[in-house]
């Protein structure tokens, strides 16, 4: 089972997904290969979770084509599952059980002995820092608390490929490091990530290679630093002007930066050298109330492509 | 090491089973749900499991051993003389049958699916959809179960069992809540809000009122008797009356039939449902 590097794992060629006449993913084509971390950005209702739960063979797809582990999800789904490890957005945690028994009761859903396990959840719940915890109701732990079980969870069977949709949202700082770090461990292990995530550091952090989605279809694909090159400046200017007044000078802004950006609460202008953009800003007059020039990253590609902004 | 790249105890244990028929929907892992349901039922009311059980058995007393002084003597099939008591006991017991397993199948199942979201981690799961019925169908059906034996251990001693085929009532009473549990479990997957939950209810005490349990059935007209004799109740009350009493020919194999096909039924339904509803 030592496999090339070069393995692919997931397949999807014109995968699409329907709800009645609602078209929720459209068409897209991707490949994930063993070993990699591959990251899904998007929007709202992009079709994320959807695409996750194809690949989790939990929906069905209603066109193209879909293989996971070279098999096909339609017909083979609970061995495909065997293989996954599923972190779905909404935890899912069962409420009638303590914590520790999450995981052992979701174990013994694979068949997994209760000897296995019964090592198996000591080792996760200090994965998930909760082993003082172990006998809480899973209603009785607190949000982040509830997603780092959801987490240890997905890991009961030993995955090959971990599915994450979202999997930091509603932890704190510190907990949201640690997670980070415990995936690395996992890639280094040669565990397959997919993860969803509206954090850009995150995907900047964790993913090798990521699609930005938006309306179930793929804007763009590639690494991080590739989609920025491709899509972004080398360098962002950020200026205030005060709420009313960002729409009043943005004709005079456009014809200093390549290209701007008008936000509710700022302007963002694109360019090669911000400091020089900022020095021309000003002697041409304009006195914006806070500046900041900074590099250029995942987000400023993100709404560019979707003329979005991530963090709602 | 939380993972590892040899083939995973869960792949292995999965592909063992990749040949069989039917692999796609089922794992073999059913009893795992019941597992499960031992766990959750550790905490749970206490008060509300007795109290189905406790139903029955009020009727037994108030009717069999109350009214029963006023009726007398019935006569059972072949012509002998039955207590009253003795007459609606087994009825009584297919009706414990009964409860156990529709109290289960129906409203926990239904808080389960709407509220609780735990089917959609159990076939995130290497399970299949039909575990997942079949498990939860299991477990109902245990309630059945548990009610007919507390109801046995009850009407036995007060020589209410008359003779060895008696015996034979409790698979019967098992075989009663297994196809209520299914049916059960089938119905109330296509329903969606309360309203339609308390047909339900609605529908079960007519049936447990009319369907040969507290006077027989010969008192109707002939159209209303054919269609009490197409009920399930009807079908488990006269398959253990008959056990009871000791009239004992084929035609009973009749009533099994009528469970297991109902048995059969439920499943598939339950199992076409669940993935129709979670796995979309
Ligand atoms: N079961 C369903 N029935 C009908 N429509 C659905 C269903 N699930 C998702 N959708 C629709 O499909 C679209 C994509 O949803 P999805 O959950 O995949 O988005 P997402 O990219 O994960 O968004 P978010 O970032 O908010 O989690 C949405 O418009 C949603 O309303
Ligand atoms: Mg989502």
């Amino acid at each position: 089972m030592f496999a090339k590097d070069s393995e692919v794992v997931i397949r999807a060629k014109n995968l699409t997904k329907k709800y009645k006449d609602f078209v929720a993913v459209d068409g897209i084509d991707f490949e994930v290969k063993r070993g990699e971390s591959f990251g899904l950005l998007g929007p709202n209702g992009a079709g994320k979770s959807t695409t996750m739960k194809m690949i989790s063979s939990v929906s069905q797809r209603t066109g193209g084509e879909l293989t996971i582990l070279g098999k096909e999800p339609n017909t083979h789904g609970p061995e495909i599952r065997a293989h996954l490890g599923v972190v779905p957005q909404k935890d899912l945690l069962d409420r009638e059980l303590k914590a520790w028994e999450n995981l052992f009761t979701y174990g013994r859903y694979f068949g997994l002995s209760r000897k296995f396990l019964k090592q198996k959840v000591e080792e996760l719940l200090e994965f998930a820092q909760l082993t003082e915890k172990r006998n809480s109701k899973a209603d009785d732990l607190s949000g982040g608390m509830q997603r780092r079980l959801a987490i240890a969870r997905g890991l009961v069977n030993e995955p090959e490929i971990l599915m994450l949709d979202e999997p930091t949202t509603g932890l704190d700082p510190q907990a949201r490091h640690i997670l980070w770090d415990r995936l690395f461990r996992l890639k280094e292990q040669g565990v397959t990530l997919v993860i969803t995530t509206h954090y850009m550091d995150e995907a900047e952090q964790l993913c090798d290679r990521l699609i930005v989605m938006d309306k179930g279809k793929i804007m763009a694909e590639g690494s991080p630093a590739a989609l920025i090159k491709q899509y972004s400046s080398k360098e962002v200017v950020e200026v205030r002007f005060g709420t009313d007044k960002n729409e009043k000078f943005a004709p005079q802004l456009e014809e200093l930066a390549d290209r701007i950006e008008v936000l509710p609460d700022r302007i963002l202008l694109y360019t090669e050298k911000g400091e020089e953009l900022l020095t021309k800003i000003v002697d041409a007059g304009l006195h914006p109330v806070t500046s900041l020039v900074r590099r250029s990253s995942l987000e400023d590609v993100f709404l560019r492509l979707t003329g979005r902004t991530l963090v709602e | 090491m939380i993972t590892q790249l040899v083939v995973s105890q869960a792949v292995a244990i999965q592909e063992r089973r990749s040949a069989r028929p039917g692999s796609s929907i089922y794992s073999g892992r059913a009893s795992m749900l019941l597992e499960r349901g031992f766990r959750a039922f550790k905490s749970s009311n206490w008060m509300v499991v007795l109290s189905g059980f406790v139903e029955p058995v009020l009727y037994l007393l108030a009717f069999g051993f109350g009214i029963g002084q006023l009726i007398g003597n019935l006569e059972d099939g072949l012509g002998r003389p039955v207590s009253y008591a003795a007459f609606i006991a087994p009825a009584l017991l297919a009706t414990s049958a009964m409860n156990g397993a529709v109290y289960d199948s129906t409203w926990n199942v239904f808080f389960k699916m709407h509220f609780g979201k735990i089917y959609q981690v159990m076939l995130s799961s290497s399970l299949g959809p039909m575990d997942v019925a079949l498990g939860e169908i299991g477990w109902a059906l245990l309630r059945g179960v548990a009610y007919s034996l507390g109801f046995m251990a009850i009407v036995t001693p007060l020589g209410l069992v008359t003779n060895a085929w008696g015996l034979l009532a409790i698979p019967a009473a098992s075989l009663i809540a297994f196809g209520f549990a299914s049916i059960g479990m089938a119905i109330t997957s296509y329903l969606k809000s309360f309203q339609q939950m308390n047909w339900v209810t609605f529908f079960m005490l007519p049936m447990f009122l009319f369907s040969g349990t507290f006077f027989p059935v010969s008192v109707y007209p002939q159209w209303i008797q054919m269609i009490v004799q197409a009920l399930p109740l009807w079908q488990g009350v006269e398959l253990i009356r008959s056990l009871m009493l000791g009239i004992v020919d084929w035609s009973l194999l009749g009533h099994v039939a009528y469970f297991l096909v109902m048995i059969a039924g439920g499943l598939w339904f339950t199992t076409v449902r669940l993935k129709a509803l979670f796995m979309r």
